[in-house]
């Protein structure tokens, strides 16, 4: 039971989100939340995708605006570079998810925060994906995220920090645990 | 037998276990007319669903009821479980307390009078009922053990009575807590190549500063914290057993040991596709919130020992190492090309409520209740882990939580 202090201030609400979390313990259907992206092709590696609408909280909601994020590859491989590479948001994903449950976890066990960065990489044999060795994943062979923190905290609360916000974060489970995925087309 | 009249009575306790006996300790003191129905023997589930080297994970010292305890001439060692059967059963026979073996219960009702209690050899109608028919009952396996192939053989923990049972070759357990490791163990001893995949779990030492964890976790007061002092008790409900063996030796017993011996550790079982299991890519981080919140706990202890008028017995503080976790643990393992033949399923338990029809049942078929009082009148809930307290998941925890229910229920009986 943490005294509320009024001087720990991470931007984050946490009364809002404690609340959320009791109204949705006892209305379990308004957790159901649908996520939504949108995608075209623009010309060659080059694609445009757009997110604005999700669902949730029993209704369809909105972002403030629709976000827009080009998707390229390098010239290396002969593409534009018009944008990050999909792997490349990928990481993103995972890094802005660590960082927001940082922020948050942080506002809850009254820890001010100074500053915080990540650095990710992430290894990939690309005899996989170009077809060269069958035994080769795809996909990353691994993920290092280093996180630089500076906090009013114990080295040791900050480990904590860190570690809960893996615990509770969703990229993470979608990175390190398997996930059906079924593709259609029309 | 045939149907008949009910027999009318104050007060119906279900389950002649620890708790249920606590109860009819407490409701005998209050004069509050009670039998207590037991579907098996005094003591059934110790008795009869427990494996075969299972010792309390609690220090005897520690194993007493309300108006009994231990008295034997080894306070700090543990029971087996024909000693928890024979303490239990000791119990029942000294306080002479009023079981009925042999009597399963097929339906609990709500009527106007209470509770219409119906069982195999009987019926009873009740003003108030005292539900102590365990948490253990079932036991949960995940959802995805449904895909394992067919040629595997499967076990739950619930089932497991010692390596015997299983086949030749190599062993998965699945599941990390007290049971989950003693069982890996046991089974690496003999001689079958065990891999243990490891969810979050809770990491204790069994001795630290000269003493057992019990005597700190109850003298520091750990053991008593209530529902108000917690902050998120679904969670501290659901917390796997802490990782602890009661052996004459006072070994530790965690993942690091399981590395020592040879078995080998990989994360959470996830999911099953063409015969190979994969495993969460989040065992270093389960490993590490283990590692944070048993080193938090030892400085709580260290904080407490240092105020202590008894700080100058205690042995110096330690830390012990961190879990190691390999550079790149095991995401898949074929269960034909690595010569698995054995899952067992150390996943936990639940309570089974199948004859229970009075709508108190919450989403995840557990009992809504507010510390031992459930949410219908004049019934009351006992043996559940943190019911009223954190020592409520042990058998010592019976006696406050006991003496509670059963004030509140005489309060109830007289109100009407």
């Amino acid at each position: 039971m943490s005294e509320q202090t009024t001087n720990v201030d991470n931007g984050v609400n946490v009364e809002a989100l404690l609340g959320a979390r009791e109204a949705l313990t006892e209305a379990p259907e308004a957790a159901q939340f649908k996520w939504r992206a949108t995608c075209t092709w623009v010309n060659g590696t080059h694609a445009s995708s757009s997110v604005e609408g999700f669902y949730g909280l029993g209704e369809e909601q909105s972002h403030r605006k629709e976000f827009k994020f080009d998707s390229d590859h390098p010239e290396i491989f002969a593409s534009a570079d018009n944008g990050a590479t999909p792997i490349e948001f990928v990481l993103v994903g995972l890094a802005g998810c660590l960082t927001a449950g940082i922020a948050s976890v942080a506002q809850n066990r009254d820890i001010q925060l100074k500053s915080v960065t990540a650095t990710l990489e992430a290894g990939m044999d690309i005899a996989g994906i170009l077809g060269i060795d069958s035994d080769v994943r795809n996909g990353f062979d691994g993920v290092n995220v280093h996180f630089d923190i500076d906090a009013d905290a114990s080295s040791e609360d900050i480990e904590a920090l860190v570690a809960q916000s893996q615990k509770r974060s969703a990229v993470f489970d979608i990175i390190t645990n398997p996930t059906n995925c079924t593709v259609t087309v029309n | 037998m045939t149907a008949g009249e009910p027999q009318s009575i104050d007060t119906i306790v279900i389950g002649a276990g620890h708790a249920g006996l606590a109860a009819s300790y407490c409701l005998t003191e209050r004069s509050i007319d009670h039998l207590v129905i037991e579907r098996g023997e005094v003591a059934n589930s110790w008795r009869n669903e427990r494996w075969d080297s299972l010792t309390l994970l609690t220090p005897n010292w520690q194993s007493r009821l309300p108006g009994f305890s231990y008295s034997g001439d080894d306070p700090d060692g543990y029971m087996n479980m024909r000693e928890v059967v024979e303490f239990i059963d000791a119990y029942a026979r000294h306080c002479r307390l009023p079981v009925q073996t042999g009597t399963t219960v097929t339906s609990l009702k709500q009527n106007a009078d209470g509770y219409h209690v119906m069982t195999d050899r009987g019926e009873w109608q009740c003003r108030s009922v005292v539900i102590a028919s365990g948490a253990c009952n079932v036991p949960s396996i995940p959802r995805v053990a449904e895909a394992i192939p067919a040629d595997i053989q499967q076990l739950t923990s619930w089932e497991y009575r010692n390596p015997g049972q299983l086949e030749d070759g190599g062993v998965i357990v699945v599941g990390a807590s007290a049971t989950g490791l003693q069982l890996a163990e046991e089974i690496h001893r003999s001689g079958r190549p065990v891999t243990i995949a490891s969810g979050e779990h809770v990491r204790l030492p069994r001795v630290y500063r000269g003493r057992d964890i019990q005597w700190w976790m109850d003298a520091t007061g750990i053991l008593d914290e209530g529902l108000d002092e917690i902050d998120d008790l679904n969670r501290a409900r659901h917390l796997p057993s802490p990782q602890l063996v009661g052996s004459r030796q006072h070994q530790i017993l965690d993942l690091n040991t399981m590395s020592s011996l040879g078995i080998k550790l990989v994360g959470r079982l996830m999911g099953v596709q063409n015969g190979t299991v994969q495993f969460s890519g989040s065992l270093r981080n389960v490993c590490a919130l283990a590692d944070l919140k048993m080193n938090r706990l030892l400085k709580t202890i260290d904080e407490w020992a240092e105020q202590s008028p008894d700080s100058s017995q205690f042995e110096p503080p330690e830390r012990f190492e961190r879990t190691t976790v390999d550079e790149e643990p095991c995401l898949a393992l074929n269960l034909d090309e690595s010569g698995i033949h054995t899952i067992v399923w150390a996943t936990g338990y639940r309570p089974d409520y199948s004859w229970l029809d009075v709508p108190v049942l919450d989403r995840k078929g557990m009992i809504r209740h507010d510390g031992g009082v459930a949410d219908s009148p004049g019934m009351y809930v006992l043996g559940m882990p943190f019911l009223r307290q954190r020592k409520s998941s042990f058998i010592h925890g019976a006696e406050d939580d006991a003496r509670f229910v059963t004030q509140h229920l005489a309060a109830y009986l007289q109100s009407r």
